[in-house]
């Protein structure tokens, strides 16, 4: 995604300048993203172009913004619209086990182990770091990094189930033809 | 780094000649005090076997267990009964509170069996009740109180008395995961302030919460996950990231 909807979302609550947004965005995500100043600028120049922001007359000499109706338009038909992946996704680990099970040389269940393992390591890491984390006040680290451990976690789940289907597979002798 | 556990080529097996079936090969274990250790494995791989050597409900076939400093398999029964009463605490995903019994009364009573004077045991089981949380419920029957709530009774019950030892068989299995999340911070707790854990899971979220997981297949430990060096969040990244916040609202 852009970073554009997260400007809008961020001038939909008071008009503010770029660095101020840069600051307030990576706040809000929870340092899961961090923002050149450049970018910033270049994106309110963009969306001032296509009138979904405007300069804010506001008395000191920053360079404020404002969302217009047409950028408050646009956000709500964005946060109303649900995230659908674009199509499967061409994920490095799922294409190197589906290698791996076609290949007669590779031993499929000690690739999936050695995956296991680092994928619990990272996981580890994560929960360090929400056992660390003030449920109050890392309110929002806490929810990425929550993202991050279901998503480690299903990954520790479909090498599982790779292992138990290659196990129940196992048995089967290839048909004579 | 004192040793709280120490399986030595600890092994199990059933039965004998054709039906022998072996749940454990031999296997080397050490877990020490202030360490908690995830056993990880599917159905079948040994993982409750591993278990119930340590906790002393079942003796191994061959190699030593040895817990809290005594050995397992060389213990007489009454000796063994005193070792499961005051130095290892369960705590299995059916809670198996008893439900005539107050949340205090469930958590006094392994004190009451061992012959402690009642007075003492409920005043034992008010403390550990607070640390868990539920220093205000301990009046409550189990069906008055929340599923968490339930396992943190189970969980005061495992500890009272100072038992150090806790051992988690599936304890977080049919919670949900926020829930789930506060029964494995009161692990991570116990064993941050001196005692020691192992958890059997089957959930790598929950088992992550270990110093040490440990991969059971086929009755064999074939590998361990230590905590991965964060590339994300290393660890001199953190004090930022603590001031990272809702913002003002």
């Amino acid at each position: 995604m852009s970073i554009k909807y997260g400007l809008l979302a961020l001038l939909a609550e008071a008009p503010t300048h770029g660095y101020q947004l840069k600051t307030a965005f990576e706040r809000r995500t929870g340092g899961s993203w961090e923002l050149n100043i450049g970018q910033v600028y270049t994106t309110l120049q963009r969306l001032e172009r296509d009138g979904l922001v405007e300069a804010a007359d506001t008395d000191d000499a920053r360079n404020d913004y404002k969302i217009t109706d047409a950028g408050r338009t646009t956000l709500d038909a964005w946060f109303a619209t649900p995230v659908v992946p674009e199509g499967p996704a061409r994920d490095e680990l799922m294409i190197k086990v589906l290698l791996a099970v076609a290949a007669a040389d590779v031993d499929v269940t000690t690739i999936l182990q050695r995956q296991r393992t680092a994928s619990v390591a990272q996981l580890q890491a994560y929960t360090r770091r929400k056992a660390q984390a003030d449920p109050q006040a890392d309110f929002a680290f806490l929810m990425m990094i929550d993202a991050l451990i279901f998503r480690t976690e299903a990954e520790v789940r479909w090498l599982d189930a790779c292992e138990a289907r290659i196990r129940q597979r196992r048995p089967v002798k290839e048909r004579p033809r | 780094m004192t040793i709280m556990v120490q399986l030595d080529g600890a092994t199990r097996w059933f039965g004998s000649g054709h039906t022998e079936v072996v749940a454990l090969h031999p296997t080397d274990l050490t877990v020490a005090v202030g360490e908690l250790v995830a056993v990880m494995g599917p159905s079948g791989s040994g993982k409750t076997t591993l278990l119930s050597l340590v906790g002393g409900l079942d003796r191994p076939s061959g190699g030593r267990v040895i817990v809290a400093g005594q050995d397992v398999g060389a213990l007489d029964p009454r000796n063994l009964a005193v070792l499961r009463r005051r130095s290892v605490g369960y705590v299995f995903q059916d809670l198996n509170l008893l439900n005539g019994l107050t949340a205090r009364e469930n958590v006094s009573l392994p004190l009451e069996l061992d012959g402690r004077p009642p007075a003492e045991a409920r005043a034992a089981a008010a403390e550990v009740l607070a640390s868990v949380g539920l220093a205000d419920l301990g009046d409550r029957y189990p069906d008055d109180l929340s599923g968490g709530e339930q396992q943190r009774v189970a969980i005061a019950r495992a500890l009272v008395g100072g038992r150090r030892i806790l051992l988690a068989d599936e304890p977080t299995g049919a919670l949900d995961s926020i829930t789930g999340e506060s029964v494995m911070r009161l692990l991570r707790t116990h064993c941050d302030q001196g005692g020691t854990g192992i958890l059997v899971t089957h959930d790598a979220a929950h088992a992550a919460w270990a110093d040490r997981v440990v991969f059971l297949r086929d009755g064999r430990i074939v590998d361990e996950a230590r905590r991965a060096a964060s590339l994300e969040f290393p660890d001199e990244a953190l004090p930022i990231l603590s001031a990272i916040g809702p913002g003002p609202t």
